[in-house]
C-alpha cells in the first residue's frame, strides 16, 4: 500500500480516537481502558500471519508464543470488561 | 477469498472498534459497546483463516489452509484456557492488576511478532519497514516489563511507594539513550545479536520507567502503557500490510492518550509529575514522630450513638472496604440509617479504590442504589451541613495534605473535604498510612474518632448497636 494512503488512515484514526473518548465520565475510565486494552489484542491477527509465514522452528516458536499472549489479551480483556459493566446493569436512572 | 473482500471485512472490524470505544464512553451503551468490540475482534481473527495472505516482508504468498494451522489453533486454545478463567474468576478488587497484566501480554505479543518480522526482513525491506519493526520491539518490550511492574505494585508483591535510587534519573536517561543508540545500530546492521541486546535494554527501561511511580498513580501509567501497546499494533500493521491493525492500533493509541490525560486530570496530577515527580519531591517528614501522638479511638457503641443523633451522614468508601468485602454490610448500615430518617449519601472520590471508577463497580456489585452515590464535586459543598462523615478503609482521598503540603506525593489531588464535617469517623485496620504512604493529619483531629478493626466486623457491630438504640 502506498505511504500516503497509510498516512491518511493513521491521521484520521488518531482524530477519531481522540473524538470518541473525549467526554467520558470518570466512572467509566476503568472499563474504557480495559475495553481499549482488549482491542489491541487484535495483534492476534498479526501473530497468526507471522506464524503462517514461519519457516524455522525459532520463528514458529516465537509466533506461537505471540498467539498465546495475544489471545489472553484479547479474550481475557473483553471478558473482564463485560464483567465490570455487568455490575452497572439494572440500575440505570 | 479475494483481497477486496478481506479488506472490506477488515474495514468492518475497524468500524466495530470505533463503535466499541464510542459505546464504552456512555454508561447506557457501555456493555453493548464492549460486545461490539469483541465481535469485531472475533471477526478479524476468523477471517485470517480464510485468506491466503500475500507476500509480506518479502515472504512468498501463502496458500490455504494456513501453514502450521494445527499449531496456530493449539496456541489459541492455550490462550483461551489461560485467559478466560483468569478473567472470569478474578475478584473485582483485583481487577486493576489483571487489566495491567493483560496489557503487558499484549505488548509482549506485539514485541514477539516484531522480532519474527525482523528475523525475516530480507534485503528488499524498506528502511521504513525496518524502522517500524524496531520501534515495535522497543515499545512492546517497554510495555511488557512496565506492565509487569505495575502488576506487582498493585498486587503488593513489591513496595507501592516510589522506588528511587541514587542518580536514578541519570540511569534512566542513560538507558533510554542506549535504547535509541542500539535501535539505530539494529536498523543499520540487521543482525540478530543487536536485536536481542535491544530487547533486553528495552525491558530494562520499562522497569526503570515504572519503578519511581507511586502506588496511587499506577493506573495512569497503565493507561499510558496501554496507549503504547496500541501504537505498536499500528506499527505492526504497517509492516504486515494490514489496514485493520493500523486502524485498531491507532485508535487505541489515540484514545489511550486522551484517557491517560483525563485520568491524570481527575487526580489533579500532571502526567510529567506522575512519571518523574518522585525525583524532585522533597523527602517526607519522618512519620515516626507523628505515630506517637495520641488518637481518639471509640467503640462500636460510641459510633452508633453518634449516628443515631445525626441528621446527615456521608459515607466515604475506600479500598479497605472492598478488601474486607464489606460492601453489603455498609449497605445494611445505610438502609438502617435511612429507615431512622437520616439523610445518607456515599461520597465517591473519582479514584476511590485502585482505579477511576473502581469503587462504583464495587458498590454496584453490592446493589447500592445509584442515586445514593454522589460524585466528589457535588458532595464536597455539603460537608459543612454534614453531622458525621464515616471514612471506611479510605485514607489518601480524604488527606488534607493534598491541599496543604506542597511536595507530598499526592499534593494537588482533589480530595473529599470530610474535614468540614462536624464529626469524622475512621474505620481502619491500623494506623498504617494509605496506598500513597503518607501520614494523614486528620486522624489526630479532635473531632475524629477511630474505630479499629476489620471493616466488615466493625460495621456489623455498629449495625447491631444502632438497631439496639
Amino acid at each position: 500500500m502506498d505511504a500516503m494512503a497509510i498516512l491518511s488512515i493513521f491521521v484520521l484514526s488518531v482524530f477519531v480516537g481522540f473524538e470518541v473518548v473525549s467526554k467520558v465520565s470518570s466512572t467509566l475510565h476503568t472499563p474504557l481502558m480495559s475495553g481499549a486494552n482488549a482491542i489491541h489484542g487484535v495483534i492476534l491477527v498479526g501473530a497468526i500471519i507471522v506464524a503462517d509465514h514461519s519457516e524455522t522452528n525459532l520463528e514458529l516458536g516465537l509466533s506461537l508464543a505471540a498467539i498465546v499472549l495475544a489471545t489472553i489479551n484479547m479474550v481475557g480483556g473483553f471478558v473482564v470488561t463485560d464483567r465490570m459493566l455487568e455490575m452497572f446493569k439494572g440500575q440505570k436512572k | 477469498m479475494s483481497r477486496t473482500i478481506y479488506d472490506l471485512i477488515g474495514l468492518a472490524a475497524g468500524i466495530a472498534f470505533i463503535l466499541a470505544l464510542k459505546g464504552l464512553s456512555h454508561p447506557k451503551t457501555a456493555r453493548r459497546g464492549n460486545l461490539i468490540g469483541a465481535f469485531g475482534a472475533g471477526l478479524a481473527t476468523l477471517v485470517v483463516f480464510f485468506y491466503a495472505s500475500p507476500s509480506v516482508y518479502g515472504k512468498a504468498e501463502s496458500s490455504l489452509p494456513l501453514n502450521n494451522l494445527g499449531w496456530i489453533l493449539g496456541a489459541i486454545a492455550v490462550g483461551l484456557i489461560i485467559g478466560v478463567p483468569a478473567a472470569r474468576k478474578v475478584e473485582m478488587t483485583q481487577m486493576p492488576q489483571l487489566v495491567a497484566l493483560f496489557n503487558g501480554v499484549g505488548g509482549g505479543a506485539a514485541a514477539l511478532v516484531a522480532i519474527v518480522e525482523y528475523l525475516n526482513l530480507g534485503s528488499e525491506a524498506t528502511t521504513a519497514q525496518v524502522v517500524f519493526t524496531v520501534f515495535t520491539v522497543i515499545v512492546g518490550c517497554v510495555s511488557f516489563s512496565g506492565s509487569i511492574i505495575t502488576f506487582m505494585k498493585l498486587q503488593e508483591l513489591m513496595t507501592t511507594r516510589p522506588v528511587v535510587f541514587p542518580a536514578g534519573r541519570f540511569v534512566i536517561a542513560a538507558t533510554l539513550a542506549s535504547v535509541i543508540g542500539v535501535g539505530g545500530w539494529v536498523v543499520s546492521a540487521l543482525g540478530t545479536t543487536p536485536l536481542l541486546i535491544l530487547a533486553a535494554l528495552s525491558l530494562l527501561f520499562g522497569v526503570l520507567f515504572v519503578l519511581p511511580v507511586g502506588g496511587a498513580d499506577v493506573p495512569i501509567v497503565i493507561s499510558l502503557l496501554n496507549a503504547f501497546t496500541g501504537l505498536t499494533v499500528a506499527a505492526s500493521g504497517y509492516v504486515l500490510d494490514s489496514v485493520l491493525l493500523i486502524i485498531a492500533g491507532t485508535l487505541v493509541g489515540a484514545s489511550g492518550t486522551i484517557l491517560t490525560r483525563l485520568m491524570a486530570d481527575a487526580m489533579g496530577r500532571s502526567l510529567f509529575g506522575t512519571l518523574f515527580g518522585a525525583f524532585t519531591a522533597k523527602p517526607q517528614d519522618s512519620s515516626g514522630v507523628a505515630e506517637d501522638r495520641p488518637v481518639r479511638s471509640g467503640s462500636a457503641d460510641d459510633v452508633a450513638i453518634l449516628l443515631n443523633y445525626a441528621r446527615r451522614v456521608v459515607i466515604v468508601p475506600g479500598f479497605g472496604l472492598a478488601v474486607a468485602q464489606a460492601q453489603h454490610t455498609v449497605r445494611e448500615l445505610a438502609d438502617l440509617m435511612i429507615s431512622k430518617g437520616i439523610d445518607v449519601a456515599y461520597g465517591i472520590h473519582p479514584v476511590a479504590g485502585r482505579m477511576p471508577g473502581h469503587m462504583n463497580v464495587l458498590l454496584a456489585e453490592a446493589n447500592v442504589p445509584y442515586d445514593q452515590l454522589v460524585e466528589m464535586d457535588e458532595v464536597n459543598p455539603t460537608f459543612g451541613q454534614t453531622d458525621v462523615a464515616i471514612v471506611i478503609g479510605a485514607n489518601d482521598v480524604v488527606n488534607p495534605a493534598a491541599k496543604t503540603t506542597p511536595g507530598c506525593p499526592i499534593y494537588g489531588m482533589p480530595i473529599l473535604e470530610v474535614n468540614n464535617a462536624a464529626n469524622i469517623i475512621f474505620l481502619k485496620r491500623s494506623m498504617r498510612p494509605g496506598f500513597a504512604g503518607i501520614e494523614n493529619e486528620l486522624l489526630y483531629d479532635p473531632k475524629t474518632m477511630l474505630l479499629f478493626g476489620d471493616a466488615k466486623s466493625s460495621l456489623t457491630k455498629v449495625v447491631s448497636a444502632l438497631k439496639a438504640l
